[in-house]
């Protein structure tokens, strides 16, 4: 299809979906107000709730518990198989491996994102005002682009040519320069390096995310409490670790939490930059391959499962959370 | 988690502005600072720039010598890689650019105005089951997508959509919703109670009262909420990979993944393509980064 019969078709299909939504909330209201009116105050809160409501049950909490259902039957959800698709996962050397990559990805990524975040908030926060703007912008522009663009522009800089002498990636091109020999970085499996310089990739997009949240968590500690410890004598090292990270630090659990649920679904970047070879593999691209190369609905369904009991501790924290928040507002 | 509401967020602003700056002292940076922020500002800028350069050589230069070589020749630059992934092949980026868009705009619309009404609710309407319900919005917010899709799938499929942009639409409204139900309404609660009460004490229904006092109190927070969304949907990959699908319809983030997997096709137009894909988010992005950062302060944690 060309562009010119393409785009006023697209057109079309933006209006169409636009127009509908609001068309629903028309008629919805109509219908409610054609009530008589002590029901009419009644039903009103859930005619308003129902389309999201409905979207919520439909397209998020009923697929969930049915994936529940469907990792206990076959590849084609026909046969009930009990819990053979976990014991077939877990017996599966390909599957351990890409736990054990997760488990690395939790491990490193969002400590490392907290820590630079809360570098880059703490350094630029000491220079003059434009600088740190301009700093600040640098460390958060990745956060626009789209994980696949990221890995495009890792891949790049670890681009290898078996040619030496005509590297074109940044690293294999600097070690060269050196005097080294060029190496195809993404397929040095030794300790799962190159798994780490995946996470490079991730944590390049997400640094600024942190940084913007500390920074702003860093400058809402109040300066007398800053002073009072200056005057103490404590260094600025101690003023640092002893009273402006401890009142940062719900702020510092937060962006934690946030790449911490982020990377244990991680798929793009492993998807586009080594598709799981040479022992990258995490579950979210084991449970995309299942779902899409082998069509095994029953054991996507299940890696879909173990993912979700691992974030179930999360959630409970954070309904928690919720709920000691509004009992202070 | 811990959550910022959006009051918090103006009342950062506010202390901000009050103690001047908070821990370090305002441009009084030793040379050791400064320089330690420039190292981390190159390693930041320099693969993208790297990116970009390649983007503009030609196929030759690009693949045979490193970008940096390219400042030894700085003339020998080319528009081609740009045309030629915007409009060769049998489904150029030009024609992923048109599907990207039909997918964020309604993706990012519908959401909306269904989490408005949703957050208008759960503030200002009192009805039995308010609050289970609102907790399993906030459960929600954690909870990856992969975790609705192999079942999505066979409903969309049982309902003849896989492949259409409905089912994309319909997978991201449904992905976005506890976000944007939760920002919304967390903005809803900060506002000043008196002004909804009166509204009621002037005989304005709950329909009048959403649009003609909330919807326009609350466009910061749905200006952010857009952008967070509008973001989310253009740069994905898994959802429109699983419920598009390659072919006509393929966003650019799906054309470009296929260039990443096919090799072959040469460094300067994977350079080209990728920049093409990230060209409209930079632009959303900064020239909206103030709502963007608000949206990320007021919880944004999506699952």
């Amino acid at each position: 299809m060309d562009m010119a019969t393409k785009i006023p078709g697209a057109l079309v299909a933006v209006l169409v979906g636009v127009a509908g939504a609001i068309l629903l909330f028309w008629v919805l209201n109509k219908l409610v107000e054609m009530l008589p009116s002590a029901l009419e105050t009644r039903l009103k809160p859930y005619a308003f709730l129902l389309p999201a409501i409905a979207v919520i049950g439909t397209l998020l909490i009923y697929p969930a518990i049915t994936t529940i259902y469907a990792s206990l039957l076959n590849d084609d959800s026909t046969v009930f198989v009990g819990l053979k698709n976990y014991v077939r996962l877990f017996g599966s050397d390909t599957f351990l491996s890409a736990l054990i990559n997760n488990l690395m990805w939790i491990v490193i990524v969002p400590a490392t994102v907290v820590v630079i975040g809360l570098l880059v908030a703490v350094l630029t926060d000491r220079m003059s005002p434009t600088k740190e703007k301009v700093a600040k912008s640098v460390i958060f522009l990745p956060m626009a682009i789209s994980l696949v663009g990221a890995s495009t522009i890792w891949r790049f800089v670890y681009a290898y040519m078996p040619d030496k002498n005509h590297q074109i990636g940044l690293i294999n091109g600097i070690l060269v320069a050196l005097g080294g020999e060029p190496q195809a970085w993404l397929q040095i499996t030794t300790l799962r390096f190159n798994t780490i310089l995946l996470m490079v990739a991730y944590i390049w997009t997400q640094a600024g995310f942190a940084m913007v949240l500390l920074s702003a968590a860093i400058k809402s500690v109040p300066e007398d409490t800053i002073e009072a410890g200056r005057i103490d004598g404590a260094s600025e090292v101690a003023v640092f670790f002893r009273i402006v990270v401890p009142q940062a630090w719900p702020t510092v659990v937060t962006v934690f939490i946030t790449v911490l649920i982020g990377v244990m679904k991680v798929f793009d970047i492993v998807y586009a930059m080594t598709n799981g070879n040479f022992d990258t593999d995490v579950i979210g691209n084991a449970f995309f391959n299942a779902m899409y190369f082998s069509g095994d609905r029953g054991a996507a369904s299940a890696i879909v499962v173990i993912l979700m009991i691992a974030i179930v501790p999360i959630m409970v924290y954070q309904v928690r959370q919720f709920r000691a928040q509004e009992q202070s507002r | 988690m811990t959550m910022t509401t959006a009051d918090d967020t103006t009342r950062e602003v506010v202390v901000k502005r009050k103690s001047g700056r908070g821990v370090g002292k305002a441009g009084k940076a030793g040379w050791l600072v400064e320089s330690a922020v420039l190292i981390l500002c190159l390693l930041w800028l320099v693969p993208t720039v790297g990116l970009f350069i390649t983007s503009v050589r030609y196929a030759d230069a690009a693949n045979q010598s490193g970008w940096w070589m390219w400042i030894a020749n700085p003339l020998a630059v080319t528009m081609e890689n740009y045309k030629e992934v915007l409009t060769g092949g049998p489904n150029p980026m030009g024609l992923a650019f048109v599907n990207s868009v039909t997918v964020a705009v309604p993706s990012t619309v519908i959401p909306i105005l269904m989490a408005a009404f949703a957050a208008y609710t759960f503030t200002f309407m009192e009805f039995r089951g308010r609050d289970t319900l609102f907790v399993i919005v906030v459960g929600l917010l954690v909870v990856p997508n992969q975790v609705a899709m192999v079942p999505l799938s066979v409903l969309f499929q049982n309902w003849g959509l896989n492949g259409s942009f409905v089912a994309v639409w319909l997978a991201h409204t449904g992905f976005g919703m506890p976000l944007a139900v939760y920002i919304l309404r967390n903005f809803m609660a900060s506002l000043p109670r008196s002004v909804i009460e009166s509204a009621k004490v002037d005989g304005a229904s709950h329909f009048q009262t959403f649009w003609r006092l909330i919807v326009p109190m609350s466009v910061p927070a749905l200006a952010s909420f857009a952008i967070f969304q509008f973001l989310w949907v253009w740069n994905d990959l898994l959802v429109s990979l699983i419920f598009l699908g390659p072919g006509e319809n393929q966003v650019m983030t799906m054309a470009l993944a296929q260039m990443l997997g096919d090799r072959g096709q040469g460094w300067q137009l994977l350079t080209a393509g990728a920049f093409l894909t990230m060209t409209l988010p930079i632009i959303v992005f900064v020239s909206l980064q103030r709502y963007f950062v608000r949206g990320l302060m007021s919880g944004a944690v999506k699952g």
